[in-house]
Formats: C-alpha cells, sequence, structure tokens
C-alpha cells in the first residue's frame, strides 16, 4: 500500500473560504472570552471578513478569466467562474443581512456574536455547495449550510414560534439531507465514483458501452428529493411558509438568498456539470417542478394576510422561475455551447437575493414599530409615515413582479429568453402568467403601503416612531440602488455573467 | 432645416427628449419639497409644456411626404440581448405622439385633482409625468424590447392614479387593470422573445429586437407567424380592449379620476390598436391577414355590444366608457381590413377618439364636480339652467357620433368606405353602430341636459372661463380636423401606403382598388 500523500493545497485559491471560516471561528471564540462588544462591532467586523472574502473572490475571478478553471485539493474543489459568481452572490447577500441584525438584535437585547459566526459558517457551507466538484464534499457544504440555518431560525430564544420554527426545519431538513446522501451512494454504486469529474467520464463510457444505468436514475430522483427540499420545489415546499414566518426576519432574508442560491448553485453541480448525459431524465422531472412551483406558490400567496408568508410563498414560485433557467440549461447540458440557462440562473439569483434582502429589510423595520406584527396592517398608510421606506419597498415589489426598469425584470427576461431560445414554449408562457398571479400579491401589499390609512387630510409630517436605523437604511438603499442600476444598465452583469458556463470537473 | 431624414442622427435628439424631460421632470417633482407646492407645481407644468411643445415643434419638422421613420435616434443599450435605444416617427405614430405631448399638459393645467395635501399632489404630479414619458415611449420606440417595457411600465403610474385618485371602488379596478394588462403583456413578452429568436434562425442571422430589421428580413413559415402574431394579439387585445377581454375598461374609466379617465381614452387605449398596426401587420402581414376574420368579427361584435350596452347605462361615465370600446371596434375594422382608407381612417380615429372622447370624460368630471354625481337620472334640465356648458357638451358628443363636419366622422367614414372592399358584410353591420351611437348618445344628452331642472340641478353652475380655456383647445381639434383633415391625412397616407404595400409583399393579400375612390373630399391628399 502506498504511503499517504497529502493532495497539493492551492491556498490562495482557497482564500475566500478560509477567510470566511477562520473569521467565523474567531468571531465565536474571542467573542466568548470577552463581554460584550460596543454596538454595531460584532455586525462590522463580520461584514469586514465578508467583504474581504468578496474581494479575495473578485480577484480570482480576473485570475480564471486569465488562467481558465482548475480543479482543487485533489478535484474536491471547482476552481470555476460559476463558482466565483455564487460566492460573490452568496457575500453580498451576507454583507446586506448583516447590516440588518444589529438592530434586530438589540431590539431583543441579544447581541452576541453567535448570530453572525452562524452567518459566516453558513456562507462557508453556501460556497463549498456552489464549488463542489464532488458529492460528498457538496454534502458536506449542505450540512454546514443547513445545520447554521437551523440554529439560526431558532435563534430568537424568547419566541417560542421561533422555536418551532427552527426544530420543524431541522426535523424535515434531516430528512432530506438523508434522501440526499442516499442519492449520493446510489450514483456511487452506478458510476464507481463521488467525483464529479469522475462520474462524468465513467457514464461517458457506460453512455457508449450501453452499461445498466437503473441505479443512476434512483440516485437522480432521490438527489432531486433532497435538493428541491432546499430549494423549496413545490411539492418539497411545505416547511417554507413556517420557518420563514417564524423566524427572525433577518434570518429569513438569509435563508431567501444565500440558503437559495447555495441550493441552487447544488442543482447545477449535480445536474448540468456531473450528469449531463441524463439530462433528457431529469429534465422532465424539473419542468414538473418548474411548474407546480410556479402555479402553486403563486396561488397560495395571494391568499396569505401575514406579509412573511406572502414572501415565502412568493419564493417558492420564484424558485419555480429559477427552476425554468435549469430545465432550460438541460436542453443542452454538456454540449460545447451549453445555452444562456445558467447564465439566466445566476443572474436571477443575483438580482433575487439583493431585492428580497431589500423586502425583508422593510419588514424588519416595519415589523418592529408593529411589535412583531407583520400583518398587511401593520404597513397601512406607510407613504405617509416613512415615503422614502414606502418609495424603496415599492422598488422592491415591482422588481419581485418583473416590471421592468428592474433588475427582477432583467432576471425574468433572461429565463424567459433562455426557455424560449430552446423552444420551451409552454413552460415560458406558464411562468408569465404566474408572474401575473404573483403580481396581484405585491399589488395587495402596495395597496396597504399606498392606499389605505390616508386618512390625515393636513399635510403629516414623517413619523418618527417608525425609526430606520443606520444598518437597515444603508441596506436598503444599497439595496434599491442595485435593483434600479441593474434595471436600467443591465450590460456589464449579462457580461460578467456569461462566462460562468465554463465549468471545472 | 431638418431635412429628409429616413434614418442617421440628428444633431438634436428630439425623441428621446420628449421621453426623458418628462422622467426629469417627474424626478425632479420627487425631489421638491411638498413644503413648496407652488414650485413642485410650477415644475411639473413646466416639463409638461415643454414636452407638448417639443410634440409640436416635432409636427412641424416632420417631412410630410417622406417614407420611412423620421428623426431616428439609436444607440446601443444592451449588447448581448441585441437591444438598442431605438426611436424613430412616422405618420401612424406622429399624431399620437403629437396628442400625448398637448394632451398632458392640458390635464396637469386644467384638471383639479382635489389634493388632500401637498405631499398627494406632488406624487399626482410626478405620476403623471412618468404616464407621459411611458406613454410617449411606447409610441417612439422601434425595439421591440423598449416597446415592450415601455407598454408594461404605463402600467405602473396609471395603477397609482386609479388606485390614489379614484372614486369608491378604485383600488378594486386598479388592481383589475393591472393585471388584466399585465396578463396580456406576458403572452407578448414571450412572443417578442420568441420572433428574436426565431428571426435569428430565419433569415436574420443574430439576435435583434429590431423593428425594422425583424420584419423585412425574417421568413418564418407561416404557421410559425401566426402563433407569435397571436401572443401579440392577446396584448393588444386587452389594452384595445376587444369584446371579450374588455371588461376591464369600464371598471378602470368610471373609477379613475377625470385626469385619469382622460388620459387612458386619449391615449393609453391607442396603444392597443397602435400596436396591432405597427406590429401586428408589420411584422406577421400573413398571419394577421389570415386571421382577419377573427379579429373583424370581434371588433363588430364590440361595436355592437357595447353600443347596446352603453344604451343601458345609467351612470353616465360607464356610457361613455362603451362607447369608447364601441369606437374603438371600428379602429380595429379598419386595421384589419387592411386597405389603404381604412387604416388611413383607423390611424386618423384614434387620433379623433382620443380627442372628443378625452373632452367627453373632461366634461363629465366637470358634470361630477358640480353635482357629485354620476347617475344619470339624477340629472336634467341642465342645459336651461347652463346652455353654454350644454353647447359644448353638444359639440364634443356630436364629433363621437360622428357627425359630418367634425373629426369623428372623417375617421369613421373613411374605416366605412375603406373595408367595405375587403370586408363587406362586417362593414355593413358595423355601420348600424353609426345609429346605435347616435341612439345611445343623443339619449343620454336629452336626459340629462333637456326637461324639467329639479331643485338640485336648478343651481348648477354655469361653465368657467378656465373650463373654456381646457376645452377650447380640443373643440379646435374636432372642428379643425372636421372640417379640414388633408394636413393630417396627407402625413399618414405614406407611412399607410407602405404598410399595405409590406402586407402585399408578405401574404396572399391583394388591396382591391389601389389607391383612392374618387370625389370624397378627404381624399385630396392624395
Amino acid at each position: 500500500m502506498p504511503p499517504f500523500v497529502g493532495p497539493e493545497v492551492a491556498w490562495f485559491a482557497l482564500s475566500p473560504l478560509l477567510v470566511l471560516s477562520g473569521g467565523g471561528l474567531l468571531l465565536l471564540v474571542v467573542g466568548a472570552l470577552t463581554g460584550r462588544w460596543p454596538r454595531g462591532l460584532y455586525a462590522a467586523v463580520t461584514a469586514t471578513v465578508a467583504g474581504t472574502a468578496a474581494v479575495l473572490a473578485a480577484i480570482q475571478w480576473s485570475r480564471i478569466a486569465d488562467d481558465g478553471p482548475s480543479t482543487l485539493v485533489a478535484g474536491a474543489l471547482s476552481y470555476d467562474a460559476f463558482a466565483q459568481f455564487l460566492t460573490i452572490t452568496i457575500l453580498i447577500s451576507v454583507i446586506l443581512v448583516v447590516l440588518l441584525t444589529d438592530e434586530d438584535l438589540h431590539e431583543s437585547d441579544a447581541d452576541g456574536p453567535e448570530v453572525y459566526g452562524l452567518y459566516l459558517m453558513a456562507a462557508t457551507g453556501g460556497i463549498i455547495m456552489a464549488a463542489a466538484n464532488d458529492l460528498i464534499v457538496l454534502f458536506l457544504g449542505l450540512e454546514a449550510l443547513s445545520l447554521a440555518l437551523y440554529v439560526l431560525a431558532a435563534s430568537a430564544r424568547q419566541r417560542s414560534d421561533s422555536q418551532e420554527s427552527g426544530l420543524k426545519y431541522f426535523v424535515l431538513g434531516g430528512f432530506s439531507s438523508a434522501f440526499f446522501l442516499y442519492g449520493i451512494a446510489l450514483i456511487y454504486g452506478g458510476t464507481g465514483s463521488t467525483n464529479i469529474g469522475r462520474i462524468v467520464a465513467s457514464l461517458q463510457s457506460s453512455v457508449t458501452t450501453g452499461g445498466d444505468n437503473a441505479l443512476v436514475l434512483a440516485g437522480i430522483a432521490l438527489l432531486l428529493v433532497g435538493l428541491g427540499f432546499k430549494v423549496a420545489a413545490v411539492p418539497f415546499h411545505v416547511w417554507t411558509p413556517d420557518v420563514y414566518q417564524g423566524a427572525p426576519t433577518p434570518v429569513t432574508a438569509f435563508m431567501a438568498s444565500v440558503g437559495k442560491a447555495a441550493a441552487f448553485a447544488a442543482i447545477v453541480r449535480v445536474l448540468v456539470v456531473a450528469l449531463p448525459f441524463y439530462r433528457e431524465d431529469w429534465r422532465p422531472a424539473i419542468w414538473l417542478l418548474a411548474v407546480l412551483s410556479l402555479v402553486v406558490g403563486s396561488a397560495l400567496a395571494v391568499v396569505q394576510t401575514n406579509v412573511k408568508r406572502m414572501l415565502a410563498y412568493s419564493s417558492i414560485s420564484h424558485a419555480g422561475f429559477l427552476l425554468v433557467a435549469i430545465e432550460a440549461a438541460g436542453h443542452r447540458a454538456g454540449e460545447a455551447d451549453p445555452g444562456s440557462g445558467v447564465v439566466a440562473l445566476v443572474i436571477y439569483l443575483l438580482a433575487y437575493s439583493v431585492l428580497v434582502i431589500g423586502t425583508f429589510a422593510v419588514v424588519t423595520v416595519v415589523g418592529r414599530n408593529a411589535s412583531g406584527d407583520v400583518t398587511l396592517d401593520a404597513f397601512k398608510g406607510l407613504s405617509t409615515r416613512r415615503p422614502a421606506l414606502a418609495l424603496a419597498l415599492t422598488v422592491f415589489l415591482f422588481a419581485q413582479a418583473g416590471v421592468p426598469f428592474t433588475s427582477g425584470f432583467v432576471a425574468k427576461f433572461g429565463v424567459i429568453q433562455a426557455a424560449v431560445e430552446e423552444r420551451s414554449y409552454a413552460i415560458a408562457i406558464i411562468a408569465m402568467v404566474a408572474a401575473v398571479i404573483a403580481a396581484f400579491l405585491y399589488l395587495r401589499i402596495m395597496v396597504s403601503v399606498w392606499l389605505s390609512g390616508e386618512s390625515s387630510d393636513v399635510d403629516g409630517e414623517p413619523d418618527q416612531t417608525l425609526r430606520i436605523p443606520i444598518g437597515a437604511g444603508l441596506a436598503i438603499a444599497a439595496a434599491a440602488a442595485f435593483t434600479l442600476v441593474v434595471g436600467v444598465m443591465p450590460g456589464w452583469l449579462i457580461s460578467t455573467a456569461e462566462a460562468v458556463t465554463t465549468y471545472a470537473r | 432645416m431638418f431635412g429628409a431624414v429616413a434614418s442617421g442622427e440628428l444633431a438634436f435628439p428630439i425623441l428621446s427628449m420628449l421621453i426623458l424631460v418628462p422622467v426629469g421632470g417627474a424626478v425632479l417633482v420627487a425631489l421638491l419639497s411638498a413644503r413648496r407646492p407652488e414650485f413642485v407645481k410650477l415644475a411639473a407644468v413646466l416639463t409638461s409644456v415643454f414636452t407638448g411643445a417639443l410634440s409640436i415643434w416635432l409636427t412641424i419638422a416632420f417631412e410630410r411626404s417622406a417614407e420611412g421613420f423620421q428623426f431616428v435616434s439609436r444607440h446601443t443599450w444592451i449588447e448581448q440581448w441585441g437591444i438598442s435605444w431605438y426611436l424613430g416617427v412616422d405618420g401612424i405614430s406622429l399624431f399620437m405622439v403629437l396628442l400625448t405631448g398637448v394632451l398632458f399638459p392640458i390635464v396637469i393645467l386644467g384638471i383639479d385633482a382635489h389634493h388632500k395635501n401637498a405631499r398627494q399632489e406632488k406624487r399626482y404630479l410626478a405620476w403623471m409625468l412618468l404616464l407621459q414619458a411611458g406613454v410617449m415611449g411606447s409610441f417612439l420606440s422601434l425595439d421591440l424590447f423598449m416597446f415592450f417595457i415601455f407598454f408594461e411600465i404605463v402600467l405602473v403610474p396609471m395603477y397609482f392614479l386609479i388606485g390614489g385618485w379614484g372614486y369608491e371602488n378604485r383600488v378594486y379596478a386598479a388592481t383589475k387593470f393591472f393585471l388584466f394588462t399585465m396578463l396580456g403583456s406576458a403572452f407578448m413578452l414571450v412572443s417578442i422573445i420568441a420572433t428574436a429568436v426565431l428571426a435569428r434562425d430565419n433569415g436574420v442571422g443574430q439576435i435583434t429586437f429590431d423593428l425594422v430589421v425583424l420584419a423585412e428580413q425574417s421568413n418564418f413559415a407561416a404557421s410559425t407567424g401566426r402563433w407569435l402574431f397571436f401572443g401579440f394579439a392577446v396584448a393588444f387585445a386587452v389594452k384595445v380592449p376587444i369584446f371579450p377581454v374588455h371588461t376591464w375598461l369600464p371598471d378602470a374609466h368610471t373609477q379613475a379620476p377625470t385626469a385619469g379617465s382622460v388620459v387612458l381614452a386619449g391615449v393609453m387605449l391607442k396603444l392597443g390598436t397602435y400596436g396591432f398596426i405597427r406590429f401586428g401587420l408589420y411584422l406577421f402581414p400573413e398571419a394577421a391577414w389570415w386571421s382577419r376574420s377573427l379579429f373583424l368579427t370581434l371588433a363588430v361584435i364590440g361595436v355592437i355590444y357595447a353600443a347596446i350596452v352603453a344604451t343601458m347605462q345609467s351612470d353616465l361615465k360607464r356610457l361613455v366608457a362603451y362607447s369608447s370600446i364601441a369606437h374603438l371596434g371600428f379602429i380595429v375594422l379598419g386595421t384589419f381590413a387592411i386597405t389603404t382608407q381604412s387604416l388611413t381612417g383607423s390611424v386618423l380615429q384614434m387620433v379623433s377618439h382620443g380627442v372628443s372622447t378625452g373632452a367627453l370624460f373632461l366634461m363629465v368630471g366637470m358634470i361630477y364636480e358640480r353635482r357629485h354625481t354620476r347617475q344619470i337620472s339624477e340629472l336634467g334640465g341642465i342645459a336651461s339652467v347652463a346652455p353654454i356648458f350644454a353647447g359644448f357638451f353638444m359639440v364634443i358628443m356630436l364629433s363621437s357620433i360622428a357627425v359630418p363636419g367634425l373629426n369623428g366622422f372623417v375617421g369613421e367614414f373613411l374605416i366605412l368606405i375603406g373595408s367595405f372592399p375587403t370586408a363587406r358584410w362586417w362593414t355593413v353591420v358595423a355601420a348600424t353602430g353609426v345609429i346605435l351611437a347616435a341612439l345611445y348618445l343623443l339619449w343620454a344628452y336629452q336626459r340629462v341636459f333637456h326637461g324639467e331642472a329639479d331643485e338640485a340641478n336648478r343651481s348648477f353652475p354655469e361653465i368657467r372661463a378656465r373650463e373654456v380655456a381646457v376645452l377650447a383647445p380640443f373643440i379646435v381639434a374636432i372642428v379643425f380636423t372636421g372640417i379640414y383633415p388633408k394636413p393630417i391625412l396627407e402625413r399618414i397616407e405614406p407611412a399607410v401606403v407602405t404598410l399595405v404595400q409590406h402586407v402585399e409583399s408578405r401574404s396572399g393579400f391583394v388591396e382591391p382598388v389601389p389607391g383612392a375612390v374618387a370625389g370624397t373630399s378627404d381624399q385630396e391628399g392624395n
């Protein structure tokens, strides 16, 4: 037996992960050993760590553009543009969410390093998922992300619905992890490896020799269940409304952005990168999941009265849109010209992450004032009390509805274009109609904000009781600016995203 | 000075200015403090008047007999998707641009929207200016993507105008309006993308949303073109609205504030008929010709059905809304008859209907302001207490009925005479709609203005100087177009002739009587 030789480690290529996990651990350890830090310092340190990692990822992006993609740590991780794009998306989300969290924790007198440490660990897990070139590594990332999210969901210790949310998420998430792991085992059985590069090589030869594929098909089915749960696709969505509603609002924003981005990155790694030879088998399943998510998510969103539940269902509908992009990518997965499905997907993920955090940021501000109550009534007359906040929320909601001149429209346009390119007209039309149904939901919120509660006949002064904390204000302003800039000038984002389809295997 | 510029760029980008000036005005209005409402109003008035002046200048500088698009302005916008900021104007869009430019300052200056406070007024003005920019953009865009985003973005200001400043049921009406129109657009977006993608593989060679390139170079299979056309047609049919997708309109009109109704009837509904002509016929001539009997039938059903429903209305504003549907049916009839005359009539009628129905909604708004009711049964005998008011209403109403000598006649007559050769029986049935229009409008006039004035109506105030000033431009346009339509027709016709030739070259259709029927005074422009 040959002696164990450690793999060559490209430290710089791993630096975002190292900075994040190191920063997270350091924050937890130092935070535990010292007394309470001054207000805002935890958040500032976390944002700095995430910002540093994002800068490193951006530097790596340009290196990859020059040198081409490669694999790291003996083929465990991919070092490609797709991974870097998702890394930056996740880190931008982390920074924005951190800005919201400070005030939220301070209000409930729960200032401390734990939540921030968990954010960083979760982000590490999400980035590992996006970069995984081995199904086991992908599973590790998935668990790192999920475990952190379970705790985060339950982190509002005084509120029982937060506890319930965490427990529910944990139990159901545990199930889905088991499915996912079993799926990996079956794929291993069918191909002889968990490494994506070797899976592809093995399938390539078995396709030519006509090998048995029942194990792989069963594996794909189980993987789809696990991943479907993570992205909250119908029919694996039932946890979403309860967890979104119960979790502290900044954590909900985190789940909707980082959680979704990482899970969709995993879907791309598993289906598009690892299993392109089975695209004719998994594409119909994705088609079905997409249509169900679009229709059920939009339809059920409309009948809710709690804004967080509404946004939970609307996130299901958005997951449907993202699955449309995957379906489009499925037509030409593995070919030299892979189509624009994955490009549309990453643009959608970035745009959606930013604007969903913006939306939840406004919900945080309004909800705190209404003592945790985030029904539609809490938004009544927001336009009189806080016109700027109401305007920002309007931008976010119209962006979610896909109205032009917002990033949401650019994202939807990209997805529909990708679907039409592949002649998937039916799913494109279903997606657009679902978007119209979902628009009704955003209009309902808008009605509360703009069209009710305008009872005062005098010139109303801004309501001083509804204070906008600096952090949240910053996050809202940045998210709104991004949403509009991308909406008007999307060219730079599209040309950046077009690089992501060259994967390292 | 301006030369015949069918292509190339002008030193002064007047078309971009027509869109960007109101946008800038809206931003300025939003930024100014509500504590100084007079500045806010001044900024809004100045920008809208300036836009109106630009549109008048455009009309004067327009080269009347030149073919193709003029004042073309073109910049790459989203290179990766083949999208350009591509604007141009021809005879089909020119007068809609003029109407959009002129109507908004009148509405902003002339209609008192009864704001609760200065901040509300500020919002109202900002939405109005954004609406103007959006409508302008829709009429000027020659890039399918750009057209779509303007077509879609106008929903937002209109939604807030109806929802924020409308009557009792405003939120319901605004939401219905938004969702109906957005549903139509959903199909159109898929169709637009599919058109670009399929055109790339069928003749064009690259992804582009350029209308002219797509129309001239693409060669779809007939069945493909029909599907694509259908996607566009759904959006336009909802916007026009064509029977049976018209149900949002009576609600939106009835609940909208006067200014909203005027803009809706005046220019926004025309986005649908304009879309049929500019995008439906031009991009998919074969499909339009193939499906004409469907649209002709729906148009005629709309004419008759809406007229009958209008007769039965007890609410004056709802009556005008239904009359709007009937009149738009004529425009659709003229569009799908595809003759030079019928199309010229349709384009002219788009403007005429905008003027006369816009003015009707204005006057209904004035009645509501005085009496706080729109119920016909509660009104009566107004002519005896306010004869001048009644006179103004009479002129506008007659123009809507299409009495010779007023603007409505020219357009409707051209449509009917032009449609007869290619769509005989539809034209015959639609012609009865003219009689029905006289029936419901005159009957409504009789009930509202004649008879004995009761207690409440006896104090009906006579028309005020400001109201005369607001109505004067409408009356001038009505009479001018009615008596001397030549300057308008001779600008519309070259574009229509080009379009009909394009349709003939792309489908089995041959215009039966090329040129004109001699002897009608309207044909001097040929």
